[in-house]
């Protein structure tokens, strides 16, 4: 492998690149998904190719290509400076990197269970089981268990003298019902919605979701919705469970904290951040208990990583402390704006994309509170559990937020359910309405593995560690 | 380009080496280029070139899958022997028939050289043209312009075999003041016909009016809805029950309304791939040729679309409207056509006496799929207008409103539409003049 990185970064040196990088991508994928007693997918596939990423004449230039072959690697490298000089006749400044020392190293995520090397039919057994539950629950209209495993090895050379191989494997699973009685449907998911739950690991993970035990539990809760009452229009105290807040971490803190979305680079398509360049260290983002950090190195978390796509080493740092904003993530091209160094969030999408800022695992702290107490202490509220649907504006400030399943909370007690709740506001009234956060008992990551930016579209994924948290005088059930 | 011959060389490598009852082959090729900018200077500059082939083999009733892009005899086979033995080591599926036969396909010429050999110095020259335009009003351009091409082809062992390429040139713009903003886009085959300057200048006129918007307090208003923010709402809505899948699990907003009246009279929505509107392949992703599917007419429900999976449940004919197996979603349409109307932009403004014009939305999403309940964002250019006229730029708002309702209150449809590449496909759209609009929420720029 070694030759032919070496070859792409002095063909790209030659032709008058002063940086480059090469990423040569091996990825194995298998799905498998069961639905209302049918296999519905069962499928593998294996993607490989290579990206050549440049500076010439102070601008950025990328090319790739899925033939991994020395002839095809010359080409590449040569258009991709040629693309580069092209960048530079509209160019304001020279592109500078934060400095970084060249690593030679290897990181691969620890695996007790190779997933791909369980049987099909064992894969499909624990799926069914899940599903058959589901199935068998009277009521449910749709039942449905899915799992995804992938395997991503990965080689980083760079002209600077980094040579980095990673190998990271992903495990997940999901087991999902729908129950529809007229134009009422209602869903209920486990361990969460869109998915489910993804970690790097290996089927240890898948096994220990333990979809068949809490299958019957959700599929009956789907059921139940259709009778439960409409969720209450106004404004509540709201506690939120840990993988909505995850979701909500997500969107309204994860997003806006990403340097190259202040700086106007996304601004055409995602967006761009109400956290401007001023109010770093000084806007009260929250509550002074909330505490928010990244951490690329949390064992298991879908979003760790040995080095991020430009060979920066995993990192844990503060994002919001005591609710204030102290950090944004940064890659090696926007980091001298802030006057500092990557903290290691440049990841791309495959061979074929290039690093942009992402998250890796973004994670609200746990409190000193309990999901139990913190209900114990509300006269007249809601909790809202499991997203179904999510909107924020293009500056991250207006939120609404669908979530499946919803109960009241009278007089420090969980009351009846309710269907249909959905919650909005605007990102740091939200925050600073937040009062009490349950403690290390309750928090756990959750993967979210779609996480969709830039152009072409690159999907991420990511993790967010979160516990149940209360927020006051949310406004709920939006245009019921 | 890859050669059409080398594509189907490498399907049939597939086919003649599966032992399976019956076998298809997709095959992906696809060069895209893409020049992104912002703050008026290009800051991502990108191209790949890829080829994909996946393959399902059928045994019996059981049917496996594989992918790979080594496309090397050997990785053929063995991605052919992955997927035969996956079929063969999962449970049937009783309601499998068949791969479907072949059609005859009427294919549409939709490649233009000057577009394939488009080149990064070209794309920088047309940005440039652009920021001409914007830049002396110390206005900012962001966006990107992409060209490029795909070439797609299916090749089954009951005889389907189509291949056809599709040139594409893209370009988007979001146009900024410190205050406002605005959209400009257009997609065509032959990268010639995008007329930049035409775009920069409209996307100016609405960044100079929208700036120093106002905050408006959020309720029902009368809204005029440009092709974007319209071709937004109709792609969820075929998403949610357009399609065979969603009607047949019960969750399309569809199910039991048929020959019922519940959109608006002046609203027909179809999908048609031979519209000469549109741009999209001519068969799907099983080789069936894309016929006419006439969703909505005169606001009646009429139908949905099928693929052969879904169709044979119901003993009919695949409409050609296959995703590529497997997914979750079932057939759905690509190109979607909205009927015109006899009225304009000028004509709606000029009949409300107090409305909402919208430029476009942002991150819409489906909170129930059969009640068709969407929420999102307006963006790049949100206007009052009162007395016929447009009053003042208004900050953003947030709306949460059913779909089919509101296309049940159309006043007024524009006889101008516009090609917009939204969640599903190409869709060719009107303004639409709706009477009630639900605005739930607002932002604070
Ligand atoms: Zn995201």
């Amino acid at each position: 492998m070694k030759d032919l990185t070496s070859l792409a970064l002095d063909v790209a040196k030659t032709y008058g690149a002063t940086y480059a990088d090469i990423r040569v991508i091996d990825e194995e994928h298998e799905s498998i998904a069961i639905k209302n007693g049918r296999v519905e997918e069962a499928t593998t596939s294996t993607n490989y190719g290579f990206g050549i990423r440049v500076i010439a004449d102070g601008s950025w230039g990328f090319a790739s290509s899925f033939l991994v072959e020395k002839a095809e690697i010359k080409r590449v490298a040569r258009l991709a400076v040629e693309i580069a000089k092209a960048s530079a006749m509209i160019k304001k400044e020279n592109v500078v990197l934060s400095p970084i020392l060249p690593v030679q190293d290897t990181y691969k995520t620890y695996v007790e269970i190779d997933p791909f090397k369980v049987s099909l039919e064992d894969k499909l057994a624990l799926l069914l089981r899940a599903e058959e539950t589901v199935r068998k629950t009277p009521g449910v209209s749709i039942s449905h268990a899915s799992m995804n495993i992938s395997r991503e090895k990965k080689v980083f050379a760079s002209l600077e003298g980094s040579y980095i191989e990673q190998e990271i494997t992903e495990s997940g699973a999901a087991v999902d019902a729908t129950a529809i009685k007229g134009s009422d449907i209602q869903e209920r998911s486990y361990p969460n919605s869109h998915g489910g739950d993804v970690a790097t690991a290996g089927f240890e993970f898948i096994q220990g979701l333990k979809l068949d035990e809490n299958a019957g539990r959700v599929a009956g809760e789907a059921v139940a919705l259709l009778s439960a009452k409409q969720c209450p229009s106004g404004e509540f105290t709201v506690i939120l469970d840990a993988s909505q807040l995850a979701l909500q971490v997500h969107e309204s803190c994860g997003h806006p904290v990403e340097l190259d979305r202040v700086l106007g680079m996304e601004a055409s398509y995602a967006g761009t951040s109400f956290l401007t360049l001023d109010k770093l260290n000084k806007f009260q983002y929250g509550s002074p208990i909330v505490n928010i950090n990244a951490d690329a190195t949390i064992p298991g978390a879908l979003g760790t990583f040995g080095y991020d796509d430009e060979g920066v080493p995993a990192q844990r740092f503060d994002i919001i402390k005591d609710g204030r904003f102290v950090g944004y993530l940064t890659n090696r091209e926007t980091a001298p704006v802030i006057g500092g160094q990557s903290n290691g969030s440049a990841r791309a999408d495959g061979w074929g994309r290039i690093p942009l800022i992402r998250m890796a695992n973004i994670n609200l702290l746990p409190g000193d509170s309990s999901l139990e107490k913190m209900i114990s202490e509300v006269k007249d509220g809601l909790y809202l559990a499991t997203n179904r649907s999510w909107s924020i504006d293009d500056k991250r400030l207006n939120f609404q937020f669908a979530t499946q399943i919803g109960w009241e909370i009278k007089n420090g007690k969980l009351g009846a359910m309710v269907k249909n709740p959905n919650y909005t506001g605007i990102t740091p009234e939200f925050w600073n309405s937040c009062d009490a956060i349950a403690g290390k008992d309750e928090w756990r990551v959750w993967g979210l593995p779609n996480c969709g930016k830039g152009e072409p579209t690159q999907l991420m994924h990511v993790a967010h560690g979160a516990a149940p948290a209360r927020f006051r005088n949310v406004k709920v059930g939006v245009g019921r | 380009m890859i050669d059409k011959s080398r594509i189907e060389e490498a399907m049939q490598t597939a086919i003649d080496h599966s032992t399976a009852d019956q076998t298809e082959v997709l095959a992906n090729n696809r060069s895209m280029a893409l020049t992104r900018f912002s703050n008026n200077y290009i800051h991502q500059n990108v191209a790949e070139t890829n080829m994909s082939l996946s393959v399902r083999a059928v045994i019996d009733k059981k049917q496996g899958y594989a992918s790979t892009n080594r496309l090397d005899k050997d990785s053929i086979k063995e991605m052919v022997d992955k997927a035969i033995e996956i079929a063969e080591h999962r449970p049937p599926d009783p309601d499998f028939i068949s791969l479907p036969k072949p059609r005859p396909i009427v294919q549409r010429d939709m490649v233009s050289d000057t577009t394939v050999d488009y080149t990064p110095k070209q794309r920088a020259s047309a940005i440039q043209r652009l920021l001409n335009v914007v830049a002396p009003r110390n206005f900012t351009a962001a966006r990107a312009f992409s060209t490029g091409y795909t070439t797609f082809g299916v090749a089954n062992s009951l005889g389907v075999n189509a291949v056809e390429t599709i040139s594409e040139a893209d370009l988007k713009t979001v146009v900024m003041s410190p205050t406002s903003s605005a959209f400009g886009s257009a997609v065509a085959v032959d990268v010639s016909n995008i007329d930049i300057e035409k775009i920069a200048l409209e996307a100016e006129e609405t960044t100079l009016r929208g700036q120093n918007p106002v905050g408006l307090k959020p309720g029902t208003y009368t809204v005029i809805l440009s092709p974007n923010a319209v071709a937004d709402m109709v792609s969820f809505m075929a998403f949610a029950g357009f399609g065979a899948l969603s009607l047949q699990e019960g969750r399309s907003f569809m199910k039991d309304k048929f020959g019922q009246q519940i959109m608006s009279q002046n609203i027909s929505i179809w999908d048609d791939a031979y519209d000469p509107n549109t741009i999209g392949f001519t068969f799907d992703f099983e080789g069936v040729p894309k016929e006419k599917v006439v969703f909505i007419e005169n606001g009646t429900a009429k139908g949905v679309c099928y693929d052969s999976y879904t169709a044979k449940k119901e003993g009919k004919k695949s409409t050609g409207h296959a995703l590529p197996a497997p997914n979750p979603y079932g057939p759905l349409p690509l190109n979607l056509i909205m009927s015109p109307g006899d009225s304009s932009l000028e004509q709606m403004v000029k009949t409300s006496e107090r409305a909402i014009l919208v430029s476009r939305f942002h991150y819409t999403n489906l909170e129930d799929p059969i009640r068709t309940v969407l929420t999102g964002m307006t963006r790049d250019g949100t206007f009052l207008i009162e007395d016929g006229e447009i009053k003042m730029p208004v900050k953003n708002l947030r709306f949460t409103q059913s779909i089919v309702e509101a296309l049940s209150k159309v006043e007024l449809v524009s006889m101008d539409r516009e090609l917009r590449e939204g969640m599903l496909g190409a869709s060719y759209i009107p303004w639409l003049k709706i009477s009630e609009f639900n605005f739930t929420g607002a932002t604070q720029f």
